[in-house]
């Protein structure tokens, strides 16, 4: 029933890092790197994300679908 | 009714608030995290809400058992619901997002996957309109 703001955090935490990595990383030199930190990063939230999407699914497939 | 009461909106405006200030500050840094941001507090509310969307639609199944209602119209109605619910929700991400021409085809989707769990009901309507026209 609660909800669950840990998730946020996560996510808003991880981007803040992966923006400072990235400028970090751009002040040294590694262009590419950067890039890929924040390819990283964004994969890594998806991943996050997806698995709340598809609880999200399911959930409206028992309530609404008589599937459950 | 189990644990509702008025504190669940309180929760629920806090935790938009918060959300929204964080995705203000990460707006600037990266644009897409701020959009997983908004999509995952979206994500959320609707799982919050869904449990409580749940007991309506129990209570609601059961008057439509005590009243002998055929159980086709009600289920249909129900799944009609839950379409509008997950375009509503695909379409808001989306048009939030940037993005207004998948919002509408998405909201358009939805339309026309409503018409068509309606067809039935619409064609029975018919058939006992026309029944009920003497020749």
């Amino acid at each position: 029933m609660g909800i669950d703001v840990n998730v946020v955090f996560q996510i808003a935490g991880l981007g803040i890092v992966v923006a400072m990595l990235h400028s970090v990383l751009k002040m040294v030199g590694k262009e590419d790197y950067a890039n890929w930190v924040t390819l990283l990063g964004f994969i890594v939230a998806l991943f996050i994300v997806i698995s709340l999407l598809s609880d999200l699914f399911q959930k409206v497939k028992g309530v609404f679908l008589f599937q459950n | 009714m189990k644990g509702v009461s008025n504190i669940e909106i309180l929760q629920i405006v806090g935790f938009g608030l918060i959300g929204t200030f964080l995705a203000l500050i990460l707006k600037e840094q990266k644009t897409s995290f701020a959009f997983l941001l908004t999509l995952v507090i979206g994500i959320t509310i609707f799982l919050f809400l869904i449990d409580q969307i749940a007991l309506v639609l129990r209570m609601l199944q059961h008057l439509a058992e005590e009243a002998h209602i055929n159980l086709m119209y009600v289920e249909t109605i129900m799944k009609i619901i839950g379409i509008a619910y997950i375009a509503e929700f695909g379409a808001q991400i989306t048009k939030d997002a940037g993005q207004g021409a998948i919002a509408a085809k998405i909201e358009l989707a939805g339309k026309i996957l409503i018409l068509v769990m309606a067809l039935p009901i619409l064609s029975i309507i018919i058939e006992t309109v026309i029944n009920l026209i003497p020749r």
